[in-house]
């Protein structure tokens, strides 16, 4: 079902990346992904995926090693208009005077001349992007006026209109509900579905296995690479994260009254899931160790 | 009455001072669209102070004061950033303590070497007593600036909005920051000779915010402001005649007044609307 685009690449090999005073964020760093794929790169807060990103971005100079996108250096790849960006929703300035339809007409600004007068096309390109991210009907709002889980997909669809076969996505589910995000997780499948190399950072460990066809641990250099089936195991997941991860596990005298060893392993970040188990329509909440701490409302 | 009216343009001296503070507000008015927005406001003080010493040492060479100006604003921006990068100092002591220092270095210079230019002009400004050569100046620069403006508008945006779109879609911010500040550089010259340079942050400033008040998008942010810099340039120089006040200090006034008007009846963010918004809700 999946297009395997093998002109749409992402190489990073031998990368090491400095900051500019001088602690190493990336240090030899290598992998290869293709277009037709998600790829998740999951690791801890300042675990140097920012870094990473940006680097893929041509923001931040290698000191060592290089990236490549479509077999070509970043600065082709960028004058190509090949990648395109949803950045953190912490990065936006959400005040300043500019409509949704703006924000999403940004993304067209390299089809367009020097002057980045608007035409036709761009305008009709803009409103498709908005309409498949169903953001149509608040296409002259002010951004502020969006909720958490729209100014998110103003983003996206402003990646949409800029027609890039590259995008990289920067913790797109932070503060975002279910709804949007089972929403972004359908938009993100069938953007892999025509072929688009999809590269998104993220935390929420619960959802990698539902959409990222392949994984990238990473902290500091890769962990472990693979598709998720094989690369996504909890050796790998507590290597990529040590403490800062809870894990929860539930097995023997809590789950079962006989010799069955199966048991429930929950691993997560900061998302805190629910576990429930049971007979039939007589599930129980399984309590985990944070007892006293009180749900916090979605 | 009419006649009564249109005596200042009567005067040589009275016709150049409205028109060219009518210019200086403009291109004020249309930078400060910009400049509010990234929390820069202070770059523009700092500007307009940093600027004095090539004003002053321009004028004992007999230099465009202009050049000078734009020379010591831009290794002032330069120290600003240099100080930044090589220390963990923060940008708004950065900022304090370079602008304070070419101001003192310009006030000096024009203490030791008086000229045509006194440290009352460089304070306050003197729109009344331009010469013919300083306003045509003005006049060319402010062309210049407007024609840059006008062509890279949008590239500024989206530099100021989101810099790393702006890298991808092959822009370089950097270099439009630049733009921009030479285009500040440029404004505050031309404000310094108006209104003085205590006054320069008000004409960076205030239309812009006016402005950020009446509208949610930013081309027409930056054409209210240009309007409104204007018009608050022409009728402040107009109205000292008959008041016999300050030109730069009616400017400003004439400023924060529309400012006032925004803050309470602005359409959507007025106080006004809000209130009523905020009653309709409930």
């Amino acid at each position: 079902m999946t297009e395997r685009d093998p002109r749409t690449t992402i190489e990073v090999s031998n990368l090491t990346v400095r900051y500019p005073n001088g602690v190493i964020a990336v240090r030899d760093t290598s992998f290869v992904l293709d277009g037709g794929t998600i790829t998740a790169l999951v690791g801890i807060n300042g675990s140097g995926k920012s870094t990473l990103f940006k680097t893929i971005m041509g923001f931040l100079k290698p000191v060592e090693g290089l990236v490549r996108l479509n077999g070509n250096s970043v600065t082709a790849g960028l004058k190509a208009g090949l990648v395109a960006y949803v950045p953190q929703s912490e990065e936006v300035d959400w005040t300043f005077p500019v409509l949704v339809q703006d924000v999403v007409m940004m993304g067209r600004y390299g089809h367009m001349g020097l002057m980045r007068r608007p035409r036709a096309e761009d305008r009709a390109a803009v409103d498709l992007a908005l309409d498949r991210v169903g953001l149509i009907e608040l296409k002259t709002r002010q951004i502020g006026e969006l909720s958490g889980g729209q100014r998110k997909r103003v983003f996206l669809a402003r990646a949409l209109a800029q027609g890039s076969s590259i995008i990289l996505l920067d913790e797109p589910f932070t503060g975002v509900d279910v709804k949007t995000e089972s929403a972004i997780i359908a938009l993100l499948r069938a953007l892999r579905d025509e072929g688009r190399l999809i590269l998104v950072s993220t935390h929420n460990l619960g959802s990698v296995p539902d959409f990222c066809d392949k994984v990238v641990l990473f902290n500091r250099t890769v962990l472990a690479h693979g598709p998720t089936e094989t690369t996504f195991t909890e050796k790998n997941l507590l290597a990529a994260f040590g403490g800062t991860l809870r894990h929860i596990r539930i097995g023997g005298g809590d789950l079962h009254d006989d010799e069955d060893e199966r048991r429930v392993t929950v691993l997560t970040d900061d998302e805190r899931p629910v576990v429930l188990y049971g007979a039939r329509d007589a599930e129980k909440l399984v309590t985990t160790q944070t007892r006293s701490e009180k749900a916090k409302p979605e | 009455m009419i006649e009564f009216l249109l005596e200042p343009f009567a005067y040589s001296y009275m016709a150049r001072a409205i028109w060219v503070s009518a210019l200086v507000g403009a291109l004020c008015g249309c930078l400060s669209g910009y400049l509010i927005l990234k929390g820069w406001s202070l770059m523009g003080d700092a500007l307009s102070h940093a600027v004095v010493p090539g004003v002053a040492i321009s004028a004992i060479i007999g230099a465009p004061l202009a050049v000078g100006a734009f020379a010591s604003g831009l290794i002032a921006a330069g120290g600003i950033a240099l100080l930044r990068r090589l220390t963990t100092l923060k940008e708004d002591v950065a900022i304090g303590l370079i602008f304070t220092s070419f101001f003192a270095l310009g006030l000096l210079i024009v203490s030791l070497r008086p000229t045509s230019i006194s440290v009352q002009t460089i304070a306050f400004g003197n729109i009344l007593a331009i010469s013919d050569t300083d306003a045509l100046q003005l006049a060319a620069i402010s062309g210049i600036a407007f024609l840059v403006i006008g062509l890279k508008w949008r590239d500024l945006m989206l530099a100021f909005f989101d810099e790393g779109q702006a890298r991808i879609v092959g822009l370089n911010p950097w270099r439009l920051r630049l733009l921009f500040f030479a285009l500040l550089s440029a404004a505050s010259v031309a404000a310094l000779q108006a209104v003085g340079a205590i006054l320069v942050i008000a004409m960076v400033v205030t239309p812009g915010a006016t402005a950020y008040l009446l509208t949610d998008r930013f081309g027409r942010m930056l054409v209210l402001a240009t309007a409104m810099g204007t018009m608050s340039g022409a009728l402040g120089a107009y109205a000292s005649f008959f008041l016999d006040g300050a030109t730069g200090g009616l400017i400003v006034l004439m400023q924060t007044g529309l400012f006032l008007l925004a803050f309470l009846f602005a359409p959507k963010h007025g106080r006004f609307a809000l209130l009523r918004q905020r009653s309709a809700d409930t």
